[in-house]
């Protein structure tokens, strides 16, 4: 049997492929567009930095949407425990670098388990509940502001771990892609995940305790934000009860272009990270090649709806072929 | 003499809300036997299989594994103890790998991470021992249903169980595919795996078990030793009674052509289906699980599309794009899953029976609903399919699945403009009482005139009512039968043969 599959049917055949394409493509032009002022070392660390955020949060957003959930409450998460570590930092003085991440990382832990929990056990659709939980943190951040702000002067010492420069936001990054890109691929636990999206009652038949997964996976998504709040002061090097405001429907975006499906049970670590990528790499191409900013949001749009359309237009392809192997 | 018992259940009583699913049953089961379950559809075969494998708790009774009482707590506690169950309808993850698929829920893993070449590896050699035509790697949700069902058994090997319950297993395979299932059975038969076999075919039974137990409504009426009951001794068991009087066929006087089909297709599905139903006329369509009965006829009323074929009523050829259109038309639909595309569970009886027609009886330029004229309307129809319900307004969800069956029927007649009525699996998880209610508003719809499509895996109701039979396999049509020609084996022969006849020929 000739099993070397022909180059197209690699292209066609993964979504990871296809998109990489893509965003090779995409570079390529922008970087002739910009008369090869794109591609520098400088640049290319601020899109990784500007973008951190998301990055991050994507990969939780990924775990989320595999067991065909949302959660739109991410910001808010972010925005709480962004108050709470510049307020303790304002206020009390609180400085250790270290312990500011643990703290918001137990605090995005509470945020997103009481997501999970409600989620798993009250059967409520998830988007409804992180509705509720994304006013309630984000008002909750406003609370703790009590109207002010931590500036800069305020977080000085905590935003030397994510100022321009510093190599702390990309070591975040490339420990949290690594374990996630392991943990996804070659852990149990990263299956069931899987195994729970794509067919819930068959998992439960299988002895796979649903419930604990979906609590697991809102509990990892409040991690990530949780951390990103402090990653979030620490590299702006302020706390604002607004901040990062709407920027969830940017992860969502990233992890749909990088091929997760809002039904569950299809997307992977590498499209999540090529699809984050993608979404970053457009944000700062487009001033980059002359377009006025006040174009950026539509071609945004319309770019996003273009790679997803593809995306579904190659699964169907490959459906269809599936169906023509079919014995009639 | 004491046997030597694997498996023994005492006074099992599980109850669904509003339902004894099972009552008192018993069951043992000897070691290294295969032991048929029978029983008719809804007689409670696969609930007794999900109380052993611990997917629902029983609210009375014991269960013994090896002479001990086991209490399972769920479906890992059972899967731990050695038992596996292969499910009727395959419980797969359509996202993920066939790997993935064999060995979700006990994976090879070392040192925390999953092996997946060593996985890959053991699954090659369990499809290799199925003689399975597909390859670890294959997507699952791109496999037919046979090739699905070999998935789950693969599962079930892969555990090493000691019990093996195999659930309609060869509902949706071919002669051969059965066959070689019959194989791996008496091969595992031999390394001392005790089998429990649930299937409606005889063939299974006679070619594999040694005893088989019967349930019927819910209650256990007895093992027999296979070599020593007649058939049709076991049927009266599982019947309950002589099947004659199940059907109220009547003798109706076949009309003129009211339907047509000619050369539908549509890739992966069907290919160059065709036939015809006259007025007056109950025509049966069976075939294995997955042949491409329901996937047709969804194209036929344009809830699917159709890559190619004509449709015809009353010698006039018309085009359907959706199911308003086949409604106009007069073709109506009575769809498989009727809690799912037959009713709105939450409405009420009333607004749900008149659905189809309630912009036609709205009153003036802007539509208003006329309540009057359709609380008449449903409930004229409503009595007449004699539902239990006590008022119009009760909503769906409080019927029975019998009941439920009656009011998408009403809905159906309340389309005054109607000719072919398509009931796809009507009687299915009705119980008796209700089922012979169905056959009787079947045939005095035959006598009004209407051309009836009647879509059965259950061989009984097809030959009860049908004056006329298609078989299909695999996508095509492969026989038509006058129901004087017509026997079990026949059509089942039908059913899985290769050898077809053509489309156009079928068309009498």
């Amino acid at each position: 049997m000739n099993q070397k599959k022909s180059l197209w049917k690699i292209i066609t055949g993964s979504r990871e492929v296809s998109l990489l394409l893509i965003l090779i493509v995409m570079l390529i032009v922008v970087q002739i567009l910009s008369r090869g002022t794109f591609l520098t070392p400088t640049n290319i660390g601020q899109i990784f930095r500007n973008n951190a955020l998301t990055m991050l949060m994507a990969l939780g957003m990924l775990c989320v949407m595999l067991t065909a959930g949302i959660d739109i409450s991410i910001t808010s998460t972010l925005a709480f425990t962004g108050m709470i570590i510049g307020m303790l930092q304002k206020r009390a003085g609180f400085t250790n670098t270290f312990a500011l991440f643990l703290l918001a990382a137990l605090i995005g832990i509470a945020c997103g388990f009481l997501n999970g929990l409600i989620i798993s056990k009250g059967h409520l659709a998830p988007i409804i509940c992180t509705m509720g939980f994304m006013y309630i943190w984000r008002g909750l951040a406003y609370v703790v502001s009590n109207n002010q702000w931590a500036s800069g002067a305020d977080v000085a010492k905590f935003a030397e771990f994510g100022k321009d420069g510093s190599v702390g936001p990309y070591i975040i990054l490339i420990i949290a892609y690594v374990v996630f890109f392991i943990v996804m691929k070659w852990t149990t636990f990263g299956r069931r995940i899987y195994a729970v999206g794509s067919n819930a009652d068959a998992a439960r038949v299988s002895g796979i305790n649903v419930d604990r997964v979906l609590i697991q996976v809102y509990t990892i998504m409040g991690l990530l934000a949780g951390l990103a709040g402090a990653l979030s002061v620490s590299i702006y090097a302020s706390a604002q009860p607004n901040m990062q405001y709407g920027k969830e429907m940017d992860v969502i975006a990233a992890c749909v272009i990088g091929g997760t499906s809002m039904n569950g049970g299809r997307g992977s670590v590498v499209g999540t990270f090529l699809g984050a990528l993608f979404y970053a790499v457009l944000a700062k191409a487009l001033p980059l090649v002359g377009l006025d900013s006040i174009w950026q949001n539509l071609i945004k749009g319309v770019v996003v709806l273009a790679v997803v359309l593809i995306n579904v237009l190659t699964q169907r392809t490959m459906d269809r072929a599936a169906l023509e192997r079919r014995e009639m | 003499m004491s046997e030597d018992l694997i498996l023994e259940l005492k006074g099992i009583t599980k109850i669904f809300p509003g339902v004894k699913a099972l009552n008192n049953v018993q069951f043992q089961l000897r070691r290294g036997e295969v032991h048929a379950l029978m029983g008719e559809n809804g007689a409670g075969k696969s609930t007794f299989i999900k109380v052993i494998t611990g997917v629902h708790a029983a609210e009375e009774g014991h269960m013994y594994l090896n002479g001990k009482e086991v209490h399972f707590k769920g479906p890992k506690d059972a899967l731990e103890a050695g038992i596996a169950a292969v499910y009727q309808h395959p419980t797969t993850y359509p996202t993920l790998s066939v790997t993935e698929n064999i060995f979700i829920g006990h994976e090879f893993v070392k040192r925390g991470m999953i092996q997946w070449r060593q996985m890959n590896q053991e699954a090659k050699k369990l499809l290799d021992r199925l003689d399975a035509d597909f390859k670890p790697g294959d997507e699952m949700g791109t496999l037919s249903v046979a090739q699905q069902q070999m998935v789950e058994i693969a599962k079930a090997l892969s555990t090493n169980a000691k019990i093996i319950i195999l659930d309609e297993p060869t509902a949706a395979l071919t002669a051969n595919e059965s066959e070689k299932l019959y194989r791996i059975v008496d091969q595992l038969r031999e390394e001392g795996v005790s089998i429990i076999f649930i299937s409606h075919r005889m063939e299974d039974m006679y070619r594999l078990a040694s005893r088989v137990t019967v349930f019927r409504d819910s209650q256990y009426i007895g093992t027999y030793d296979v070599d020593k009951i007649t058939e049709a001794e076991l049927i009266k068991a599982m019947v309950g009674r002589e099947i004659s009087d199940m059907y109220p066929k009547p003798q109706v006087k076949i009309g003129d052509e009211v339907f047509r089909i000619e050369g539908m297709s549509r890739t992966g599905y069907f290919k160059d289906v065709s036939l015809n139903i006259h007025a007056g006329e109950i025509v049966g369509l069976t075939g294995l699980v997955g042949a491409g009965r329901t996937e047709t006829m969804e194209a036929v009323c344009g809830i699917t599309k159709a890559d190619g074929g004509k449709v015809f009523v009353d010698g006039k050829e018309v085009h359907i794009k959706n199911p308003a259109d086949a409604m106009k038309a007069g073709i109506v639909l009575l769809p498989e899953d009727r809690q799912k595309q037959g009713l709105i569970l939450g409405w009420g009886l009333g607004d749900n029976v008149i659905l189809p027609v309630q912009d036609e009886l709205a009153k003036g330029p802007f539509k208003v609903k006329n309540e009057a004229k359709e609380r008449e309307l449903a409930k004229k129809y409503l009595e007449e399919v004699d539902t239990k319900a006590v008022t119009i307004f009760d909503p769906g969800s409080s019927l029975s699945g019998g009941n439920q069956q009656k009011v998408v029927v009403a809905k159906a007649l309340v389309q005054d403009n109607m000719k072919v009525l398509i009931m796809d699996e009507p009687t299915k998880g009705v119980d008796v009482g209700a089922k012979a209610e169905i056959y009787s508003i079947m045939g005095d719809l035959a006598k009004k005139g209407y051309g009836i499509l009647l879509i059965s895996s259950e061989m009984a109701e097809i030959l009860g009512m049908s004056d006329r039979i298609y078989t299909m396999c695999k996508g095509r049509i492969t026989g038509c039968l006058d129901i004087q020609e017509a026997s079990q084996e026949r059509l089942l022969e039908l059913s899985m043969e290769n050898s077809r006849t053509t489309g156009k020929e079928a068309v009498k």
